[in-house]
């Protein structure tokens, strides 16, 4: 059948703000489906709120809603738009609740919408662990044994018939959430009680551990008539004890026989067809046991997963897109692969080899352990593919941008041994390593591939970490190429770039450039290369940059091949390739692509040649700080130089992202975003003869890091320059640029050790806020209240952050109760255009990645608002900025001073081109590309009917143990919008947005700082107005008493109880508001914020917070919500109610 | 370090790399094999007979070999091309639960010449565009204008008729080891050009004796068996020279039931009248969509064939069953007044997908519906 014509209009549901566990793979695949439905004419209706996603994007559907996913929003979508389907499958975990919920409530019965993808049943199959347990038996696969528990009792029960150790999965909950492996009845009481917690349904699955067998992943496409194939198998290096999101893994899966893997295949697609997936992808994971072959079942989603995005890019097969196409009807085997032409109803076979390494940012969260279990933990991930597993793990892992070159020695966390000690002390370093190697950890293999250098017998490693040994002897492969380097290549190297002749000349049988070569087909970089060299010739001059030139004399350079779906059966027409060292011949699909591009004559705009080609460095794998809004502003260039007629070429190594996607650019290169592998790409690509440019400013810190040194390489850098770029970040130059310019700045002063640090914080007075260069999320920025305080900070105790006088630090005068201001706005080097200014709601010194802001601002002057005008354009010109600008600001009683400015893409591009309806990285890309501002028709400060507020989401839930505050430092791993008619209601649907909506009615908790008591008066008595409870400490209660409003009072977090915390834990309270100044406060306050987080009450730390709800409370009151599509504001459809 | 070898195409396109397996020479024709796993069921596919086998998957020999993975007592294939070959430390038993030797050691003992290290992508595209052509590999002789004038002497494929030698000498009842296959109460006949051993453990799991017959069996010879089926199997290369069995099967035709693979079907295609002809590069993998146009479900299907029946030829008594979704060949068909059907994929896998092994129970029903003389296929 084809497709089904009763379906013209889908409701798509996003996954919401990217969180641990569900990131933008999901923007990836609702791009994708969203492409899919709209090339098949369908009438999209997406309800999403997360505004740094690509698929919001308001031309990918007819109606665009950017409101919370509750049943309640997206019960009135569906009776205002009166979908035919609704498409839950694209969405992660949130769409599948959703969805579960919009069916439970009977909502789509009522309007006749058919959920299509996966039923109701299915999911409810797939989700629930009991269920499922049912279902794979009755179908006669196996699975560990088990049990469901509803209380601890029943758990204790089951785990009497089990042997420890024991696995505890809560059903209902995302990534793992509150699961765990206890073994010894200690841990399981702690977990079954934090698991029972944790699912919304109060169950937890209780396991036979399968600890250490092997780790396979399958993902199966299954159409309406039954066909199914599966589009790629996914082995996990780490073995089963490690989440797969928190594994580096591996495809094609490489330790199984085909006897076994048909075993699994066969048990996959039974899998599919018990639970009834109807159409579209799903993901299977299994357990099987590397001493006897018994492979069990742990669980399958019934819908397209991060390991989808991992599959499609791995092998080149659009997962979301042909499950989009399976929705509408369509059959497998009446889709096209669009990569080879032939039939999409096919296994893609590969003949490179994948490998993802996930990211992990345990240092942002001081006090948690950096040990990897059944909860996920890892923030992003980074994917490489390469001729072989060797060379695939070894780029992998420079494209996680830790700073890694490659597998590399790293210091063992907490032990007093820094890594090159083992050259000195090669036994104790062993056995430090032998110690720590049973535990997972974000740094295990670069401990394990250590150990094998060392001598680490591959049996002993194998029983230390389960991991399998065809892993384990690659390892030793890559060893002893290392060792090669040393004792081979490196007197060979040294004596070639002694004689100063040509390398070709000394190397006339080419011997040396083929050891050169296979040397790096083992996927060594020139600069491990260059720290190997270093190392055995003692040659401390000696660079990447001179490796690289060594390596051209020699003409070893990596060959483009084409990711092709079919290991080169069929041409391949998709321009999607990866590098390799590990063959000799350049796929001709790659040179004939470049070939055409070159012959194609540069376009011309406004009577300018444009660049022919403009490449497009992305950001590599997320991680807090830098996440799915670069990516954002990579797809929207690409978009904008095709537009212009100029060929665009992305590079990135990201995995879930729209911009890895085979056909958002003109060309794709997965590749890590390193300065050899982009400088391979420019040379592949001839960027430099054909006269064309590399954009570094949207991708993030990852491109930023290396524009200079591509620079100097001879790249042509398109936009604000490298130096300016660096300018900005350098705080000595760039506090010249301001006095010069005549901003305001607050007191600051540079330095690089602990006594002048410490000085200058004394003449600038407490409280200071202090900040290293060069980083991005704010990594180790802190606002420090007294001396004793700082001097923590830079003996580096803390938080590891080593004081460096090659690298001082700013300390800055911290302005309490300033408002910070965030401005965005695009420079093509003459005009600067201001695209928004934001106004912060929270309290000044937290990130303003981490803080909650609003457009239009609702509380700052004409006087202030043109200041920061005026600021901005002298900043943007000052900075030679062309394209994108970010200015933040701090405005204190009127007076409006700069913290920093910064000409590159900011996290808030997304948001702003979402609340005003203006494509701001599009414009900055074309302006970039030689544009003039006037031309692209950009307009300044674009305004619309309606309030939008941008909210960060956290995850602290994540890392128990971990401090619980906001800082300076970033911390939010995403982000939602709420918009509205009025500046409250806005606020209020961006709160209930991110998981912590204000509630209607209750009991408020007060507790605010002295200065703000005055100011809480008329709130507590709107509160009290709207019927809330009221309860306050003493201190404010007394002053709310004095005016007449009632409140009960609680006793303050000390010894005497029950106090203010006990309050929280018996579930009394509704909503806290707690506001802080000062240090002593402070610690009180990182109490609350815990506590609140735990139990999830809404926590409100400023009164411009606490206003802010009052007031969305009180139009709620009189009026409805408004649920509107981002179309209909920017059409002038809603009008703005009156706020107040 | 593992000596020098090189692969000389007959086009003159020659690919350096690194011995493996037996040293020596390899001569035959070169063909591509897409599967990622299951290397050994491959190499120990007697319709590999005389052939250079080139791997595409970028890693080899991962899991090692296990006997229980023969499809043959030994390779017939002429040579392997690898990219890069697992070797595991020499020292230590092969880590892998079911393997009893490395894949490079059971090469070198079973005589395969082989080689690897060489760009199997480059030369997999280069078959891809110019078609299988023969090739030889040699770590004896390095002077690259000899292999080039050896390769070019080396007859073609097409035309040889090379069944008769890749399957058995002498007929032999099959002892199937399964211990859990059913009691037979059917009895199959089984023409062996070079067949799978896993076809004759699928008979066995349907409950059939099998006796194995040469190639060249006559249908005097299976008709004195009294069985009640006949298997024809899969072989290499090409069917058209194969006149005896051609001729049997013709005779056999409407007599017994006949279930043909591969090149059994093929060999039915010529006894129906159908012509056959050269693919330019054949299909060998794992990964190959089938159209069932009966049920119209697609079924992944493991492949490998040079030759193919063309669908043109088919006479108007046979009816086409099953078609290749990549490239449109024909895949399947069944003969409408007699009991006969076969397909041109291998349902009994070894490598490769099991969805199509349902046609082996279709064999027992088309067997069990022509001794109850009720209809026909």
């Amino acid at each position: 059948m084809p497709k089904r014509a009763d379906i013209k209009s889908v409701l798509v549901l996003g996954s919401g703000p990217i969180i641990i566990g569900q990131a933008c793979e999901f923007d990836y695949s609702g791009t994708q489906g969203c492409k899919a439905l709209k090339e098949e004419g369908c009438r999209i209706i997406l309800l999403n709120s997360n505004p740094a996603t690509v698929m919001t994007d308001p031309g990918f559907s007819e109606r665009t809603y950017m409101e919370p996913m509750d049943l309640d929003i997206a019960s009135s979508i569906i009776r205002m738009e009166r979908p035919d389907a609704l498409l839950p499958t694209l969405g992660g975990q949130t769409a599948l609740n959703l969805a579960v919920e919009l069916h439970r409530s009977g909502v789509l019965r009522e309007c006749g919408v058919e959920m299509i993808g996966a039923g109701a049943k299915s999911i409810e199959i797939a989700e629930d662990r009991e269920l499922f347990s049912k279902t794979m038996r009755a179908a006669g696969l196996d699975l560990p044994k088990n049990g469901i528990a509803a209380s601890l009792e029943e758990a204790l029960r089951i785990a009497g018939e089990i042997a420890f150790p024991l696995v505890i999965r809560p059903s209902f909950t995302l990534g793992g959430t509150g699961g765990g492996l206890a073994c010894n009845m200690e841990e399981f009481r702690d977990i079954v009680r934090r698991g029972l917690d944790a699912s919304p349904i109060g169950r937890v699955l209780v396991e036979e551990s399968v600890l250490g067998w092997k780790e396979i992943e399958l993902e199966v496409m299954r159409d309406g008539r039954d066909n199914a194939v599966v589009i790629c198998g996914i082995e996990n290096f780490d073995p089963m004890g490690v989440h797969t999101g928190d594994s580096i893994t591996v495809a094609p899966i490489q330790t199984l026989t085909d006897v076994e893997y048909q075993e699994l295949r066969n048990d996959a697609l039974t899998v599919v067809r018990a639970v009834g997936v109807d159409t579209g992808g799903c993901n299977i994971q299994f357990a099987v046991n590397p001493q006897t072959g018994r492979r069990v079942i742990i669980e399958m989603n019934p819908r397209v997963s991060r390991s989808s995005a991992l599959a499609s890019k791995a092998t080149g097969f659009p997962i979301a897109r042909v499950a989009a196409k399976l929705a509408l009807g369509y059959h497998l085997d009446e889709l096209k692969n669009d990569i080879t032409g032939t039939s999409a109803c096919f296994e893609p076979t590969i003949d490179y080899c994948v490998v993802k390494v996930p990211r992990f940012n345990f240092e942002k969260f001081a006090g948690a352990k950096p040990v990897l279990g059944l909860q996920m933990h890892s923030v992003g991930e980074t994917m490489a593919l390469g001729g072989n597993f060797r060379e695939a793990l070894q780029k992998a892992l420079r494209g996680l941008e830790t700073g890694l070159s490659g597998l590399e020695p790293v210091p063992v966390k907490g032990k007093n041994s820094p890594a090159h000690s083992s050259w000195e002390h090669p036994e104790d370093r062993l056995d430090t390593l032998r110690d720590i190697l049973p535990i997972a950890g974000p740094e295990r293999l670069m401990h394990l591939y250590e150990a094998i250098v060392l001598g680490l017998d591959l049996k002993e490693a194998n029983s230390l970490t389960g991991i399998d040994p065809w892993f384990l002897i690659q390892l030793a492969q890559i060893a002893a190429t290392e060792k090669a380097v040393c004792v081979s290549l490196a007197p060979q190297a040294a004596a070639l770039l002694a004689s100063g002749k040509k390398a070709a000349d000394v190397d006339k049988d080419g011997s040396f450039a083929a050891f050169l070569r296979r040397i790096k087909a083992q996927g060594f970089s020139d600069a491990r290369l260059a720290v190997l060299l270093r190392k055995s010739l003692g040659d401390a001059s000696l660079d990447e940059s001179q490796v690289r030139a060594l390596r051209h004399s020699l003409d070893v350079r990596p060959v483009f091949r084409c990711v092709d779906t079919c290991a080169g059966e069929f041409k391949a027409l998709t321009p999607y390739f990866y590098s390799t060292y590990d063959g000799l011949y350049q796929d001709p699909a790659h040179l004939e692509h470049v070939a055409a591009c070159g012959a194609r004559s540069a376009p011309q705009v406004e009577g300018k040649v444009l660049p022919g080609k403009v490449i497009i460095l992305g950001g590599g794998p997320n991680r807090i700080g830098q996440g799915v809004e670069f990516d954002y502003c990579c797809v929207q260039a690409a978009w904008a130089m095709k537009d212009l007629g100029i060929t665009s070429i992305l590079v990135n190594s990201n995995p879930e992202t729209v911009s890895t996607d085979y056909d958002t650019a003109d060309r794709l290169y997965f590749e890590p975003v390193t300065i050899e592998d982009v400088l391979a790409v420019c040379e592949a690509e001839n960027l430099c003869e054909e006269k064309g440019g590399l954009i570094v400013q949207l991708g993030g810190q990852t491109p930023l890091n290396i524009a200079s040194a591509l620079e100097a390489a001879g790249v042509p850098i398109l936009g604000t320059s490298p130096k300016d770029i660096a300018l900005a970040e350098d705080r000595e130059e760039f506090s010249a640029l301001a006095r010069r310019l005549g901003i305001n700045q607050t007191p600051s002063g540079m330095a690089g050790d602990s006594e002048s640090v410490c000085r200058i914080a004394g003449e600038i007075g407490y409280p200071v806020m202090v900040r290293p260069s060069f980083v991005l999320g704010g990594r180790a920025m802190r606002v420090i209240h007294r001396e004793a305080d700082l001097r923590d900070y830079v003996s580096g105790r803390e938080n590891g952050f080593v004081l460096d006088p090659a690298s001082p630090i700013l300390v800055d005068k911290f302005l309490e109760d300033a408002v910070e201001v965030d401005v965005d706005a695009v420079c093509d080097g003459r005009t600067v255009s201001i695209a928004a200014i934001m106004e912060h709601i929270e309290q000044a010194g937290i990130h303003s990645g981490d803080s909650c802001c609003s457009i239009p601002t609702h509380t700052l002057e004409d006087k202030v608002l043109e200041r920061i005008r005026s600021d901005t354009r002298k900043l943007g010109l000052g900075l030679n900025t062309v394209g994108l600008l970010n200015v933040q600001f701090a405005i204190r009683t009127g007076k409006v001073f700069v913290l920093e400015a910064n000409p590159r893409a900011s996290r808030t591009v997304p948001f702003v081109s979402k609340a005003t309806g203006q494509n701001v990285a599009g414009a900055a890309a074309g302006v970039m590309a030689g544009l003039s501002l006037a031309g692209s028709g950009f307009i300044e400060e674009k305004t619309i009917a309606c309030h939008a507020v941008k909210e960060a989401v956290i995850p602290f839930t994540r890392f128990p143990g971990a401090e619980i505050s906001l800082g300076p430092e970033m911390r939010s791993t995403g982000e939602v919008m709420g918009i509205d008619r009025s500046f409250g209601m806005a606020f209020l649907k961006s709160q209930s947005a991110s998981g912590a909506g204000i509630p209607a009615s209750g009991n408020v908790v007060l507790t605010v700082t002295d200065k703000d008591k005055e100011a809480l008066i008329p709130l507590a008595a709107r509160l009290k107005a709207l019927g809330f409870n009221l309860f306050a400490t003493p201190g404010t209660g007394a002053v709310l008493s004095g005016q007449g409003i009632d409140c009960e009072l609680l006793v303050k977090i000390g010894p005497r109880r029950p106090h203010l915390l006990d309050f929280m834990r018996d579930g009394k309270t509704q909503l806290m508001v707690n506001t802080v100044s000062g240090s002593t406060s402070a610690r009180d306050a990182t109490a609350i914020r815990a506590e609140a987080l735990t139990r999830n009450i809404p926590l409100l730390t400023t009164l411009s917070a606490l206003s802010a709800a009052v007031e969305g409370l009180e139009v709620s009151r009189r009026d409805k919500r408004s649920v509107a599509p981002l179309q209909d504001y920017y059409a002038g459809l809603i009008k703005t109610g009156a706020d107040g | 370090m593992s000596k020098q070898a090189l692969l000389m195409l007959d086009d003159g396109t020659c690919f350096a790399g690194e011995s493996c397996g037996a040293e020596g020479e390899a001569l035959g024709e070169t063909v591509f094999i897409t599967g990622m796993c299951g290397y050994q069921e491959s190499i120990t596919d007697p319709s590999y007979y005389g052939q250079i086998m080139v791997f595409t998957a970028a890693h080899l020999g991962n899991y090692g070999a296990s006997p229980l993975d023969d499809e043959a007592p030994a390779p017939r294939a002429a040579g392997a091309v690898f990219h890069d070959l697992f070797v595991p430390p020499k020292t230590e038993a092969f880590p892998h639960w079911r393997a009893a030797e490395a894949l490079d050691a059971k090469l070198k003992r079973q005589g395969v010449t082989g080689i690897k290290n060489l760009d199997t992508r480059a030369l997999t595209l280069h078959l891809r565009d110019k078609g299988a052509r023969n090739g030889i590999i040699s770590v004896l002789d390095m002077d690259k204008a000899s292999l080039l004038r050896r390769v070019r002497e080396w007859p073609s494929m097409q035309g040889l008729d090379l069944a008769s030698k890749a399957g058995c000498a002498h007929p032999y009842a099959f002892d199937s080891e399964d211990k859990s296959a059913p009691v037979p109460d059917l009895h199959v006949a089984l023409i062996d050009f070079g067949a799978k051993r896993s076809i004759l453990r699928r008979l066995a799991g349907q409950g059939m004796k099998v006796t194995v017959l040469p190639a060249t069996a006559s249908a005097t010879e299976v008709l004195d068996l009294a069985p009640d089926g006949v298997m024809l199997t899969n072989g290499p290369g090409d069917p058209e020279p194969c006149a005896y069995a051609v001729n049997c099967i013709r005779f056999l035709l409407g007599r017994l039931p006949i279930f043909g693979i591969c090149l059994g079907h093929q060999l039915l295609g010529l006894a129906l009248g159908a012509r056959t002809y050269k693919l330019p590069f054949g299909h060998h993998g794992v990964n190959h969509p089938v159209l069932d146009l009966t049920s119209r479900r697609v079924e992944i299907t493991s492949q490998n064939h040079g030759f193919c029946v063309d669908p043109q030829t088919l006479p108007a008594r046979a009816e086409v069953t099953h078609v290749n979704l990549n490239d449109g060949t024909l895949e399947g068909l069944r003969v409408k007044d007699a009991p006969a059907f076969s397909v041109q994929f291998h349902p009994e896998a070894a490598p490769g997908p099991t969805d199509a092994a349902g046609l082996f129970v279709r064999f027992r029903s088309l067997i069990l519906q022509h001794r109850e003389g009720r209809c026909h296929a």
